[in-house]
């Protein structure tokens, strides 16, 4: 039989499986259906209920004008799947080809699609984390909890962690009238995506409405009363606060623990792939059958010297998964790359932040268009003398044309004026805290001599 | 790809005898995406180039920063915000949308439906007893221009008055020195002054005196970005006066032709109540309102495709070209209401999307489906009908049919 | 019904917010927000809104009915 005739009949009557049933797979599943796929798939996720969108979790649900339970994604057509959920994947099975779940369970399967997410990293002190009035925010119990105590009107919501989904729960607090402080171990907010000179502006926006930010100080204890409540937070700096709602916003954990003994090439980054969005084994072999998209992919950008880039970001999600379902069924020579160019929104204290590119990938960074003062301006990054990012506040319409800059790799700063450039605009350095643009430390160690026999075995990660 | 070759298809398209079907023109025209006009202007036709180009912060629509001064935008006073660039746009735009849309003024637009709903049967009503209709005269006009005096505070019962000022206006838009008598040019500025006196004095009655229409709210206005000038709000609403009754009669216009055109669609759309809103978005694409965005400036050099238009230069961009681009929509001559990702130029794109897009989507829908539910077996009595003289301002000047 | 808004799309002209300003809110010039299940009876207007989208970035169900068994447990 023919290379071509096999994929017919997997397209056919073959078995696909889906892990993780949120946005990026369900829009996968869809992809395969448009794209002809007949046979038997199989939806797996660790949460009850149809998937859901999360970016309004922290926005217009802790407003509590849409309820937690009220963000059911639409459907773009009917995927005619087996849904197993409530209960997550536990391990893979590549010589055998079928997922393990929790309870015990086989699912054999021709071809997989890995889309697991991420989930909210929790305070690191269990007993800490476990007093009442500490919350996370990544799914809707989470959300519904968190919208109940804010509209509680508590006396102040502590913050920790000033990145984008812990300022918007500041804003939204905030527009409630709620005392809220903010802390933040970077010097400012959105620092460690946007760099310094965006995450002074971010300070000031902060500020003016009113947050108690603190930068540059750890939380060191969370200090509840007798009943288990959350009362009162330290900081490193030696001062106190009271608060009786603590959210914790650090950022996400990516789920491939249950990966951890398959031979993937798996990491606290997440699930290596190709362009194509084909997992990688441990040895940094392409794999045939198995595919990564979302927030726990992790795959090489051309655009970016062909780093390795994982993005917690909606868009991606959606573009990863129509890809890795394209590539899915597709033979090899009708395979997509996934080459669009990441973007990214946050809505926080009545301002739009958009951006375009990745502005981590970057040396310098220019204020194009518009008043920084006015919270309405444009800012391109560049990297090497090109253009890598922008990020615009209440700016958005202009931010095509930077999207076709970074693809055509133009010379930053950008040369010719426009109408709204600020007199002042000169390159400043980028100034993230920490190396984000190096390894972040060895991830496998190689064993063997001949080419035969050399192989990479994975380093235990430390968290 | 630049090119002066084929230099006569712009006369062409702008020439009157192609009024009625400028589109195989249109294709002529894009085989040359950026094309290099004998006067030093460029012309752009082909919908990437047109959607970056919006996009595009180098674009200026500030008659100032164009080497060469057009002829046709001299003596027109204060700027409106369609020919200003940001920050001034921005906060004239700002202060205008405070009191027509949200985030300040939302449920405006919407608000007026029973109202819109209202005019059009009382139009429509004035229908009986006649055979012969002019879609244009008795309907199409009438409809917007009530609606827009309604906004912005203008007595109905001047509209013989202003409309002849704005005739003159719209038709010294596309002013060829080389081509056109003084005289058209003459009229339109002396047209733009008495527009703009007249509007000035209704400003002055507004100072001080609450109420709901534009022009008062402008004249009372104390938000956070402050309040117009009087001068600034004359030519806001000179702007919004023109605008808002020379397009909505030619979007409403040629819908009526292009679903008397096709029977069968006309049908469906009665049968089918919701498909006027994805109808009136591929009319916006198929049979635009403005089919000219007649100029803007490079404000320095701009990089289209791989040609570089110089600081200073005149652009004219050809929307409605750009909307039957074969390499944007497949099958662009085809009127296809089911078309998906209808991403159209309809209403320009960019900073300067057309102010009043909500109102005319709204006037339309309702217009189209108030006429092909009560004009009994409507037929067209001409075909194609008799059209207005601009190429930018596109549409029929009478639209007659026979319902029996 | 159910909507979602590609927000990496939107770029804040807020026609929607227009059309259908129940369901879709500015917050502040340019940020958008809206209902992602509003009720049936705002129907038209969320129709009205996301044709009227320039960006084409909002998403109605297309489903009449849906195969999703919900709160399926696989035990």
């Amino acid at each position: 039989m023919s290379t071509a005739d096999t994929l017919q009949g997997f397209k056919r009557d073959g078995r696909v499986v889906i892990v993780g049933a949120s946005l990026a797979g369900l829009r996968a599943a869809e992809a395969l259906r448009d794209e002809g796929f007949t046979g038997k798939l199989t939806m797996i996720g660790d949460e009850l209920g149809e998937p859901y969108d999360r970016p309004p979790l922290s926005k217009q649900v802790l407003t509590g004008w849409v309820p937690a339970d009220g963000t059911t994604l639409p459907r773009r057509r009917d995927i005619d799947a087996e849904w197993l959920l409530g209960v997550p994947a536990d391990g893979l099975d590549l010589a055998n080809n079928h997922v393990r779940l929790a309870d015990g369970r086989t699912i054999p399967f021709d071809r997989m699609l890995i889309s697991t997410g991420v989930r909210a990293r929790p305070w690191p002190v269990e007993a800490e984390a476990a007093l009442d009035g500490v919350f996370v925010v990544r799914t809707r119990e989470d959300a519904a909890g968190l919208q109940r105590a804010v509209a509680a009107g508590p006396s102040r919501v502590l913050i920790i962690g000033a990145g984008f989904t812990g300022s918007e729960i500041a804003s939204v607090c905030r527009e409630r009238d709620i005392p809220v402080t903010v802390a933040e171990l970077a010097p400012s907010p959105l620092v460690g995506g946007l760099g310094a000179m965006i995450g002074e502006i971010a300070a000031d926006m902060q500020r003016a409405h009113g947050v108690d930010l603190r930068c540059g100080v750890k939380v060191t204890q969370l200090e509840g009363d007798a009943q288990g409540r959350v009362r009162r937070a330290h900081f490193s700096d030696g001062s106190a606060v009271d608060a009786d709602v603590v959210v914790v916003a650090l950022g996400g954990i990516r789920n491939t623990e249950w990966l951890r003994d398959s031979g993937l090439a798996v990491g606290v980054w997440g699930v290596a792939c190709d362009a194509g969005c084909r997992a990688f084994d441990l040895n940094g072999l392409v794999t045939d059958d198995i595919f990564v998209a979302g927030d726990v992919a992790r795959s090489p950008n051309p655009m970016y010297e062909y780093r390795f880039i994982s993005l917690e970001h909606w868009a991606n999600a959606v573009e990863q998964a129509e890809i890795a379902a394209h590539n899915m069924v597709s033979a090899q020579a009708d395979r997509w790359p996934h080459l669009s160019i990441p973007t990214f929104w946050s809505i926080q204290f009545g301002v739009n932040i958009k951006s375009v590119g990745v502005p981590t990938y970057a040396d310098e960074v220019v204020v194009t268009q518009g008043s920084v003062a006015d919270h309405r301006f444009v800012a391109a990054y560049g990297y090497h003398g090109r253009v890598t990012a922008a990020v615009s506040f209440n700016n958005a319409k202009w931010l095509d044309h930077y999207r076709r800059l970074i693809e055509t790799a133009a010379p930053f700063p950008p040369p010719c004026p426009t109408p709204d450039q600020p007199l002042d605009a000169k390159p400043v350095p980028v100034d993230f805290p920490g190396p984000t643009l190096l390894a972040q430390g060895a991830t496998v160690v190689v064993t063997g001599h001949d080419p035969g026999e050399r192989r990479v075995t994975a380093m235990r990660q430390h968290r | 790809m630049t090119t002066t070759e084929a230099p006569d298809i712009l006369p062409r398209i702008l020439d009157y005898s192609n009024r009625a079907d400028p589109y195989p023109l249109y294709a002529e025209l894009r085989k040359t995406p950026v094309a290099l006009q004998e006067d030093g202007s460029y012309v752009i036709s082909t919908y990437r180039e047109l959607s970056g180009i919006l996009h595009d912060p180098h674009l200026s629509s500030d008659v100032r920063n164009l080497t060469h001064p057009m002829p046709a935008m001299q003596e027109r006073g204060t700027p409106s915000f369609i020919n200003l660039d940001p920050p001034e746009h921005d906060r004239m735009r700002r202060l205008a949308m405070r009191h027509f849309g949200p985030p300040h003024t939302p449920g405006l637009v919407t608000g007026m439906e029973p109202d819109l709903t209202a005019i059009v049967a009382g139009l429509i009503d004035d229908f009986a007893g006649k055979q012969r209709i002019d879609i244009v005269d008795d309907f199409a006009y009438p409809f917007p221009v009530t609606v827009i005096c309604h906004l912005l505070g203008v007595p109905r019962e001047d509209e013989p008055r202003f409309h002849v000022w704005v005739n003159a206006i719209i038709d010294s838009i596309d002013y060829n020195p080389k081509t056109d008598p003084q005289e058209k040019l003459e009229n339109g500025v002396q047209a733009t002054k008495n527009l703009r006196q007249y509007l000035g004095g209704l400003l002055e009655l507004r100072h001080g005196h609450p109420g709901d229409d534009l022009l008062t709210r402008l004249a009372n206005d104390n938000g956070p970005d402050g309040r117009m000038t009087d001068a600034e709000i004359v030519s806001t609403a000179n702007l919004l006066l023109i605008a808002g009754h020379e397009t909505t009669v030619n979007l409403i216009t040629n819908g009526m032709l292009t679903l008397l055109r096709r029977p069968e669609m006309l049908r469906r759309l009665r049968t089918e109540p919701d498909l006027v809103v994805p109808l009136v978005e591929e009319l916006l694409r198929y049979e635009p309102p403005v089919h000219i965005i007649p100029w803007r400036a490079a404000y320095s050099d701009i990089s289209v495709g791989d040609t570089v238009i110089p600081k200073g230069s005149q652009i004219m961009l050809m929307l409605a070209s750009g909307s039957r681009d074969p390499d944007r929509f497949h099958d662009p001559d085809r009127f296809d209401p089911d078309r998906q990702d209808n991403q159209h130029l309809g209403f320009g794109s960019g900073i300067h999307l057309c102010f009043g897009g909500p109102m005319a989507r709204l006037e339309t829908q309702i217009a189209l489906t108030a006429l092909v539910h009560r004009l009994a077996d409507p037929t067209l009595v001409t075909d194609p009908p008799p059209y207005r003289p601009s190429p930018v301002l596109r549409g029929p000047i009478h639209l007659l049919i026979d319902q029996n | 019904m159910r909507v979602v808004v590609d927000l990496s799309r939107c770029q804040g002209y807020a026609q929607c917010a227009f059309l259908a300003p129940d369901a879709f809110r500015m917050h502040g010039e340019e940020a958008l927000m809206y209902a992602s299940n509003p009720d049936d009876a705002q129907r038209q207007q969320v129709l009205r809104a996301a044709a009227a989208c320039p960006l084409q970035a909002i998403l109605v169900d297309q489903l009449k009915g849906r195969d999703a068994p919900v709160g399926t447990s696989p035990s």
